[in-house]
């Protein structure tokens, strides 16, 4: 579905990612997770098309990126975003037809079939309820809802959600990544660039870990998501034991174990935040 | 743990048109939906009606008394129906000096509204309107160094210099704007913003020198920076109506991408937005209305920053029905702005429309900001 090329890329003169290469196949559930600045967010702008590679290549479905019309890729792939941030009050049910416009044409009007697929997004979000209401009234677990909602609509095989949970309660949560789930067991596939660990880990059958603008882990999460990868990636003492209830791997951070204490920290851990080269 | 998501999430529909048509929430939407466009067409309907009763009242007013029937009969036999009024001159007052002026009005109020929702929706910033970025402080000056100049009196082709010194002034004007907002080839919106403010106050600083050079031109220079109607006729009014016309062709073709670009950039390109390109047509549209009003009028405040404001708050910021009405809208506001300024002076001496707009856009503008804090606080 989506191959990256040794793909450097950046703003302006500051290199973010370097010589990055990953492919992701059609129905996969993939977790990007990485410190901050690790260039996370960079890779899904990358990946939608918006950061041409300056060396490399990030081709769809065998074509290469940069030569899509904004129009073609949104047909193919929809992003959400952190958070809605619309600048004058829309309703949400408009903030879901927007996700239609990659399937209009001329004036952008939406027919009563587009009508129709928001309405049947909203459901599957649980947001109709929401329609009239304005998208900068309503909480902020409902409005990723909505974006939610609108990614649907564009009814598009790839969905990119860049940590689009960070700034909700565990309910809302819980909620968005059952559905995504359910959408990926329909075949949507998904890249999910996310912080907290342990929900990747209970949803993502795949993780890739990025540091310093490098992959630094790329694999099933029964064999990335260990102590001593995540301890190594995010450069303080993480153990892992197994969530009760499904089984998963899941991380415990334990204090003391960052890396301004790296002095005092036990051998095993300063042996794994030590920066071989 | 599946029971429970599904309390939070309910079951999926199973895509059958039984299942859609037995949602009551669903067609509760769809029926909003219709009543939603019923009702925009009925205020579309109202406010046409009002525009078309306006022109007609506003005719009536003025320092020659002419009877309702007789102004009828005018505007009538303007459109080549009846015979005319009974007085031949009450025909030419009416529609060579009353229709022209009110026509502009109508004209150069929409001009102004639709630039500024197009400006504030480009920049996604509700303080953006011709006004405020310095383009009709330009215009302003372009006139005034024409009227400096001792060119106030030159035509060409027919048409006084002043509407194309003005012309020129406002593109100079955005120009210079747009060149300082832009950082790095990209068109940042906050710093175009301040670029406006610091290019408008070192013209109004311009105009100002031109005045203490030159005593004698200060009245006429007065009513360019104030904004009049005053001795316009129907060559202004054709003079604006190409630029205006494109310039609205323009904002209506992406009407609807204005919305997307109301998220943001990225999220706009993400939704299929060609955004360099959509917006670059947004701007040289509101470019050209912007030049259209206040090449013709001078500097009206107010209209292009009140009227779309108000509409947002009644009908929210979908920028479709917000184009129209608030054109719609913005030209009532100036047509009575004028009758205002026409009448309001004992002695039949004329007040600059610019005056009327900013007395009474002024105050309303912070009973709105005013009710908007209130309800958001809450």
């Amino acid at each position: 579905m989506i191959d990256i090329d040794s793909m450097t890329c950046g703003y302006g003169s500051r290199e973010v990612l370097r010589e990055v290469s990953l492919r992701v196949a059609p129905g996969e559930m993939v977790g990007v997770l990485g410190p901050n600045g690790s260039g996370k967010s960079t890779l899904l702008l990358a990946m939608s098309g918006l950061l041409p590679p300056w060396q490399g290549s990030v081709r769809l479905a065998g074509q290469d990126l940069t030569g899509w019309t904004a129009r073609g890729r949104a047909q193919r792939i929809a992003a959400v975003p952190q958070r809605a941030e619309a600048s004058f009050p829309f309703r949400c049910l408009s903030v879901v037809l927007m996700g239609r416009y990659a399937h209009t044409s001329g004036w952008g009007e939406e027919g009563p079939e587009d009508l129709e697929i928001a309405l049947t997004a909203m459901e599957e979000t649980a947001t109709l309820h929401l329609a009239r209401r304005m998208i900068n009234a309503v909480s902020g677990g409902e409005a990723q809802m909505v974006m939610i909602a609108r990614a649907l609509a564009q009814q598009t095989d790839v969905v990119l959600l860049d940590e689009a949970t960070a700034s909700l309660d565990v309910a809302h949560k819980i909620a968005i990544f059952d559905l995504l789930k359910e959408k990926n067991r329909q075949g949507a596939t998904l890249l999910c660039v996310m912080h907290d660990l342990n929900l990747a880990a209970l949803y993502c059958r795949r993780l890739i870990f990025l540091k310093e603008g490098r992959v630094a882990l790329d694999g099933p999460t029964e064999a990335t998501f260990t102590a001593r990868n995540l301890s190594e990636v995010y450069e303080t003492e993480i153990q892992v034991s197994r969530h009760p209830v499904t089984g998963s791997p899941q991380a415990h951070f334990v204090p003391g174990g960052g890396a301004g204490a790296a002095a005092g920290a036990p051998a095993g851990a300063s042996e794994s935040v030590g920066r071989a080269h | 743990m599946d029971k429970e998501s599904e309390a939070i999430i309910p079951a999926l529909p199973s895509g059958g048109a039984r299942a859609r048509d037995s949602n009551p929430g669903r067609r509760e939407v769809i029926r909003e939906e219709g009543r939603r466009a019923r009702r925009f067409a009925w205020l579309l309907a109202g406010l046409s009606a009002a525009a078309v009763a306006s022109v007609f009242l506003a005719c009536l007013i003025g320092r020659l008394p002419i009877p309702a029937a007789e102004a009828g009969r005018s505007l009538l036999a303007a459109v080549g129906l009846g015979a005319g009024p009974a007085n031949a001159t009450w025909g030419e007052v009416i529609v060579d000096l009353r229709l022209s002026r009110i026509v502009l009005a109508l004209l150069v109020g929409m001009e102004l509204a639709v630039a500024g929702v197009t400006f504030q929706g480009i920049l996604r910033n509700p303080l953006a309107d011709p006004f405020t970025l310095g383009v009709s402080t330009g215009a302003a000056v372009g006139a005034s160094a024409a009227i400096f100049l001792g060119l106030g009196a030159g035509t060409f082709l027919g048409l006084g210099l002043l509407p194309l010194a003005g012309l020129g002034g406002a593109l100079a004007a955005l120009a210079a704007v747009i060149a300082l907002g832009r950082v790095g080839g990209r068109l940042r919106r906050d710093t175009m913003v301040l670029a406006g403010i610091v290019v408008a106050t070192f013209l109004a600083a311009v105009i100002s020198l031109l005045k203490s050079l030159d005593e004698e031109s200060v009245s006429s220079i007065v009513f360019w920076v104030m904004g009049s109607f005053q001795g316009r006729s129907w060559s202004h009014v054709l003079f604006s109506l190409p630029y205006g016309l494109t310039g609205m062709a323009l904002v209506g073709w992406h009407a609807r991408e204005l919305d997307l670009l109301a998220l943001g950039d990225r999220q706009a390109r993400q939704m299929g937005v060609e955004v360099d390109r959509v917006r670059l047509r947004l701007l040289v549209g509101a470019s050209l209305l912007t030049a259209a009003a206040v090449s013709v009028s001078g500097v009206i405040g107010f209209v292009g920053l009140v009227v779309p404001h108000l509409v947002r708050l009644l009908l929210g910021g979908e920028h479709r029905p917000l184009l129209v009405l608030a054109g719609l809208l913005g030209g009532l506001a100036l047509l009575w702005s004028d009758v205002l300024a026409r009448v309001i002076l004992p002695g039949g001496e004329e007040l600059p429309v610019g005056v009327v707009t900013a007395l009474l856009g002024g105050p309303f503008f912070c009973l709105l900001l005013k009710r908007r804090r209130e309800e958001e606080s809450w």
